[in-house]
C-alpha cells in the first residue's frame, strides 16, 4: 500500500500544478507534459545502469566512507567523483522507505517493482533542476523581432528542444542514468556566464566536475574563457588583450572557489590516503580504446580500417595468420587491444590528438573573445573534439555537445542547420543503447523509436525553418 | 495546410503516448481459464483462419461459442482473418486450432499491440486530422490544438492499448468519423458507405445511426422531394443496401446463417445491464431493484420507449434544419440517450458518446472537457482491474493540461460560451437574480474534479467496507 501512497502523492502534486497551467503558462505545460511522458516510460526496458545505481545506493548506505572506493562485490564499482557518491547517499535515505532490500550490497540484480518505481521517480524528480536551468537559459535568449506566434518565439523553441530532448529522454528514462540534473547544472552555469555572474558559473561548474568527471571534456573552454574575459577586466578597442587590466583579485577568488570545492569533495579521501585508488577508479585506462558499444568517433573508424586492412592482408597473404591476436575488437568487450596493421593507440596519443583538435578554438577564445556566445562555441567544439578523439568514449557523451548546441541554434540560421545534422545523427547513434547485448532484444521499442525519431527529426526541421526567419543574423 | 509539421508532431506525440501505454499489462493477463479480451481477440483469429466461413457463428466441436464466441458483425471477422494471415506468416503457433488457447508471449503481445496501432494509424488518426483541418472559422493553431486534444483523449487510448478491448474501437470509431466527415462535407455517398462499414464492424455504432438517417433525410427534403432530393434518397438507399450485401454476402446463402449471426449480435437474453455501468438503470437499481421488479420483456419495452422519447426532439429538429453543426450536436445527444437508457449497455460504450463530444470540443470546450474527463473516470473500475492506475491518471492529466492550455477553458465560461443563454434568460424571467450561472458551473466543475480525485485515491488506498464490496465500483457511475 505504501507504494500507492507515493504514487498518489506525486500525482496529486502534478495534478495541482496542472490546474495552475489552466492559467495558460506554456512553459509549465511543456515541463509537466514531458514529466507525464516520463511517468509513462516507467515500465520500459532498463539497462545494466539500473543495477549500477542500485549498487551504489547500497554501497553508500551500508558501508563507511573508507570502503566506498574499495568495495568490489559487484562488478559495477563506484567510478564517479565523491559528490555523486554523496548524492546517492542522500537518495538512499529516501530509498529505505520504499524497499529496504535494495540497500543490501549482496542483493545483486535486485529489482523489485518498488525499487524500479523509486529509481525512476528519483530521476524524474531530480530533473526539476534541469527544468529550472532551462528556464534560466530561456531568459538569455532573445527574439530579434517580436513574434506574436507562440511557436515562433525562440524561448518556446529552446524550451521544447531542451525539455523534450529525445536523447536525454532515452538515456535518462529508459536506459537509466541521472544526466538530467547534471546537464541542469551545466546549463545553469552557462546561463550564469551569459548573465555575467561569473563567480556563480565557475562555482557551479566546479561542483559539476565533482559530480561527474566527464565534464572535464569542456573544462578547457571554461578555464580559458574565465581567464581571458573575467580576469582581464577590459579589452583594447580592437578586441585584443590588455595586459594591464589583469585583476589578481578575480583570479584568486576563482582559484579559491575551485580549490574549496575540490577540498570539500576530495578532502575526506585525501585524509584517508585513498586518492590514488579514487583516481584509478575515476580514470580506468585499462578499459580499452573503445567502449562496449562503439561511440561513433574517430577511433571507431580507425579500428574498422584496421580490421579491413587485416582481412585484405590475410587474403593477399601479406600477413601471417598466427601472429594476429585472437580477441576481436568488435565483440563488445572492454579490454586492451593491439591493432594488427595500423600502429597501436595509447591513451597519450588520444590526449595529444584531442589537444590538437581543441587548440584552434582555444586560440580563438583567447585572442578574439566574442563574449558568452564565443565561449559557448568553444565549449561545444571542445566537447566534440573530446568525443572524436578521446579514450574510451561513451556514445552518451554526444549529449554534451547537443544540449549546448540547442542554445546556439535558436540564435543563428547557420547554427540551426548544423544543429539539425548534429542532433539527428547524434540521437540516432544512441539507438544501440536500447538493446542489450546478451540476447534480450526488447522488440517493443522498435516501433516506438521509429515514431519518436521521426517526431524529433520533423520538429527540428520546423525549428530550422523558423530560425531562418530572423533577419540580420 | 501550413504548419503541417506541427500537425505531424502532434500525431507522433499521440502515437508515442499510445505505444507507451501499450507497454502495460492487458486484460486477463495470466488468468486462466478464460483470460480476457486479449485472448478473445487471439481466439477469433484462430477461428476465422482455421474454420470455413459457415462455421464461424455456429456452435461446433471446433468452435465452442461459450469460449469467446464471435459476437460482432462480419467485418470484424474479416479483420481478424487478415490479422491471422499475418500471424501465420510470423508464427503459426499463435493461431493453431485448439492448441493455442491461452497463448501468451512477449512476441505475441508485440504483434497484437502492433495490429491495434496500425489500424489506428490507418483509419482513426487520418480521420481526426482531416476533421480538424476542415473545421471552419478557427485559426490553424486552434485546429492543431484541437487535434492534440482529441488524439490525447484518455478513454480510447486506455481501452484500446491498455485494456485491449475485444474490438479495435479505433477502427469502428474511425470509420464512423469518416462517415461524419463525408456527410458534413457533402460527400454523402462516401460518408454513408463509411458509416455502413462502421456499423458492420461493430453493431453498437447503431447508436449513431439515427442522426445520420435524420440528417440525410433532412438534406433530401431540402433538395425537394420531387427532384434532386429523391435522386439522392435513392442513391443513398442503394449505397446502404450495397454495402450491407457486400459484407454479409457469405451469410446470405442460407436463412439459418443470417439468423444465427443476428442472434449472436443482439443477445436480448442477457438482461437490462451487466456489471456496473454509468447509466440510468444501474444508478436507479441502487435504490430500486428494477431487475427483480419488472419482468424481462417489460424491461425491453421500457428501455426502448425511454430511449426513443429522449432522442426524438433532437432528431426531429435535425430533419427539419439539417446542418453540420446541428448534426454533431445531435450525434452527442442521441448517443447519450442510448447510453443512458438502452438495453445491455457496456461501460466501454461511453466511448461512443465521447467521440461526438470530441467533435464539438472546439465549440463548447469547457463542457466537452468536463464530460470527457468524467467519461474516462467512469471507466476507472474497469481499468483498475488491469493495473492501469498510473497510465490512466497520467493520460487524464495530460489531456486536461492539453485542453486547458489550448482552449483556456477557465476563461470561457460565460453564458454565451456555454450555450446556455436561452436557458438562463428563461430562468431569469422567474428569478431575476439568476446571473451567476457561470460561477455555479465553475464551482460544480471544481467539485466534480475533486470528487473524482478523492474517489480515485480512496479506491486505490482503502479496502471497501465489508457490507458494500462494490461501493467503489458503483460510486463513479452517478
Amino acid at each position: 500500500m505504501r507504494i500507492k501512497w507515493v504514487e498518489c502523492a506525486a500525482l496529486s502534486v502534478m495534478a495541482a500544478l496542472s490546474v495552475m497551467t489552466g492559467g495558460g503558462s506554456w512553459f509549465l505545460a511543456l515541463a509537466l507534459g514531458v514529466t507525464l511522458l516520463k511517468c509513462l516510460l516507467i515500465p520500459t526496458y532498463h539497462s545494466t545502469d539500473f543495477e549500477v545505481h542500485r549498487n551504489w545506493l547500497a554501497i553508500t548506505h551500508s558501508l563507511p566512507i573508507s570502503q566506498w572506493y574499495y568495495e568490489a562485490t559487484s562488478e559495477w564499482t563506484l567510478d564517479y567523483p565523491p559528490f555523486f557518491a554523496w548524492f546517492e547517499y542522500a537518495l538512499s535515505h529516501v530509498a529505505k522507505y520504499f524497499d529496504q532490500e535494495m540497500l543490501n550490497v549482496h542483493n545483486l540484480n535486485y529489482s523489485s517493482s518498488r525499487t524500479l518505481l523509486f529509481q525512476r521517480f528519483s530521476v524524474i524528480f531530480t530533473d526539476a533542476l534541469f527544468v529550472y536551468a532551462v528556464h534560466e537559459c530561456c531568459k538569455c535568449v532573445d527574439g530579434k523581432k517580436a513574434c506574436k506566434e507562440l511557436t515562433e518565439k525562440p524561448k518556446f523553441i529552446l524550451s521544447v528542444l531542451l525539455l523534450w530532448n529525445f536523447g536525454l529522454l532515452i538515456v535518462d528514462h529508459i536506459h537509466f542514468q541521472y544526466n538530467g540534473f547534471l546537464f541542469g547544472l551545466m546549463l545553469l552555469s552557462i546561463a550564469r556566464l551569459f548573465q555575467k555572474r561569473h563567480m556563480e558559473g565557475a562555482f557551479l561548474f566546479a561542483v559539476l566536475l565533482h559530480f561527474k568527471h566527464i565534464y572535464l571534456y569542456v573544462a578547457p573552454a571554461y578555464g580559458i574563457y574565465l581567464l581571458r574575459s573575467y580576469c582581464f577586466t577590459a579589452n583594447k578597442p580592437d578586441g585584443s588583450i590588455r595586459w594591464n587590466s589583469f585583476s589578481f583579485v578575480r583570479l584568486i577568488s576563482l582559484g579559491l572557489t575551485v580549490f574549496l570545492v575540490s577540498a570539500l569533495s576530495l578532502g575526506p579521501f585525501l585524509a584517508l590516503n585513498q586518492l590514488p585508488q579514487v583516481f584509478s577508479r575515476l580514470f580506468p585506462f585499462k578499459r580499452g580504446l573503445c567502449h562496449a558499444y562503439w561511440a561513433p568517433n574517430f577511433w571507431a573508424v580507425y579500428n574498422a580500417l584496421d580490421k579491413v586492412l587485416s582481412v585484405i592482408g590475410l587474403q593477399l597473404k601479406l600477413l601471417d595468420p598466427k601472429k594476429i591476436p585472437k580477441a576481436s575488437m568488435t565483440s563488445g568487450l572492454v579490454q586492451q587491444f593491439q591493432h594488427t596493421v595500423l600502429p597501436s593507440v595509447t591513451p597519450l596519443v588520444t590526449l595529444i590528438c584531442t589537444l590538437i583538435a581543441i587548440l584552434p578554438s582555444i586560440f580563438c577564445l583567447w585572442f578574439k573573445p566574442q563574449g558568452p556566445r564565443g565561449f559557448l562555441r568553444c565549449l561545444i567544439l571542445c566537447a566534440l573534439s573530446s568525443f572524436m578523439f578521446g579514450w574510451h568514449v561513451h556514445e552518451k557523451a554526444i549529449l554534451l555537445a547537443i544540449l549546448p548546441m540547442s542554445l546556439l541554434s535558436v540564435g543563428k540560421a547557420g547554427d540551426a542547420s548544423i544543429f539539425l545534422i548534429l542532433s539527428t545523427t547524434g540521437h540516432y547513434s544512441l539507438f544501440p543503447l536500447l538493446f542489450t547485448a546478451p540476447g534480450k532484444k526488447n522488440l517493443f521499442l522498435i516501433g516506438w523509436k521509429l515514431s519518436t525519431s521521426l517526431a524529433w527529426a520533423l520538429w527540428k526541421s520546423s525549428v530550422n525553418l523558423y530560425s531562418l526567419s530572423p533577419p540580420g543574423s | 495546410m501550413e504548419k503541417w509539421y506541427l500537425m505531424t508532431a502532434v500525431v507522433l506525440l499521440g502515437l508515442t503516448v499510445r505505444w507507451t501505454v501499450s507497454l502495460n499489462s492487458y486484460s486477463g493477463a495470466g488468468k486462466p481459464p478464460m483470460f480476457g479480451d486479449y485472448e478473445a481477440q487471439r481466439h477469433w483469429q484462430e477461428i476465422t483462419f482455421n474454420l470455413p466461413i459457415k462455421q464461424w457463428y455456429f456452435n461446433s466441436s471446433d468452435n465452442n461459442l461459450q469460449y469467446w464466441g464471435l459476437d460482432y458483425p462480419p467485418l470484424t471477422a474479416y479483420h481478424s482473418l487478415l490479422c491471422a494471415y499475418v500471424a501465420q506468416f510470423i508464427n503459426p503457433d499463435w493461431i493453431a486450432l485448439h492448441s493455442s488457447r491461452g497463448y501468451e508471449s512477449q512476441a505475441h503481445k508485440l504483434f497484437m499491440r502492433a495490429t491495434v496501432l496500425i489500424a489506428d494509424l490507418l483509419i482513426y488518426i487520418p480521420a481526426v486530422v482531416l476533421h480538424c483541418c476542415c473545421l471552419k472559422e478557427i485559426s490553424t493553431k486552434k485546429k492543431i490544438a484541437n487535434a492534440l486534444c482529441i488524439l490525447l483523449y484518455p478513454g480510447l487510448i486506455l481501452i484500446d492499448y491498455g485494456h485491449f478491448q475485444i474490438m479495435y474501437n479505433s477502427v469502428s470509431l474511425g470509420l464512423a468519423l469518416w462517415g461524419v466527415l463525408g456527410v458534413s462535407c457533402d460527400w454523402d455517398l462516401l460518408g454513408s458507405l463509411a458509416f455502413c462499414l462502421a456499423v458492420n464492424y461493430k453493431q453498437m455504432e447503431l447508436y449513431h445511426s439515427l442522426p445520420f438517417f435524420c440528417f440525410l433525410l433532412g438534406k433530401c427534403f431540402k433538395k425537394g422531394l420531387k427532384g434532386k432530393g429523391f435522386v439522392l434518397f435513392v442513391k443513398l438507399a442503394g449505397t446502404v443496401v450495397a454495402s450491407f450485401t457486400l459484407c454479409w454476402l457469405p451469410f446470405f446463402t442460407e436463412r439459418a446463417q443470417a439468423l444465427q449471426v443476428l442472434r449472436r449480435l443482439f443477445p436480448v437474453d442477457r438482461g437490462l445491464f451487466e456489471d456496473k455501468v454509468a447509466n440510468i438503470w444501474c444508478s436507479v437499481s441502487v435504490f430500486l431493484k428494477i431487475k427483480d421488479i419488472l419482468p424481462h420483456h417489460v424491461q425491453i419495452i421500457v428501455s426502448f420507449c425511454l430511449t426513443l422519447l429522449s432522442l426524438l426532439p433532437a432528431c426531429v429538429k435535425l430533419t427539419l434544419q439539417p446542418s453540420p453543426k446541428g448534426f454533431r450536436f445531435t450525434l452527442v445527444s442521441c448517443a447519450l440517450s442510448f447510453f443512458l437508457f438502452s438495453f445491455q449497455v457496456h461501460e466501454k460504450s461511453i466511448l461512443l458518446v465521447s467521440l461526438p463530444v470530441c467533435l464539438v470540443l472546439s465549440e463548447i470546450p469547457f463542457m466537452s472537457t468536463w464530460f470527457l474527463l468524467v467519461s474516462t473516470f467512469s471507466m476507472l473500475p474497469l481499468l483498475l482491474k488491469d493495473d492501469l492506475l498510473m497510465p490512466s491518471v497520467v493520460t487524464t492529466m495530460a489531456f486536461f493540461i492539453a485542453c486547458a492550455t489550448s482552449f483556456s477553458i477557465f476563461e470561457k465560461t460565460s453564458e454565451e460560451e456555454l450555450r446556455l443563454k436561452s436557458f438562463s434568460v428563461s430562468v431569469r424571467k422567474h428569478l431575476p437574480r439568476f446571473t451567476f450561472l457561470p460561477r455555479i458551473i465553475q464551482h460544480l466543475f471544481i467539485i466534480s474534479v475533486i470528487t473524482m480525485v478523492l474517489l480515485t485515491l480512496m479506491t486505490v488506498t482503502l479496502d471497501p467496507p465489508q457490507k458494500l464490496p462494490d461501493l467503489f465500483s458503483v460510486l463513479p457511475s452517478p
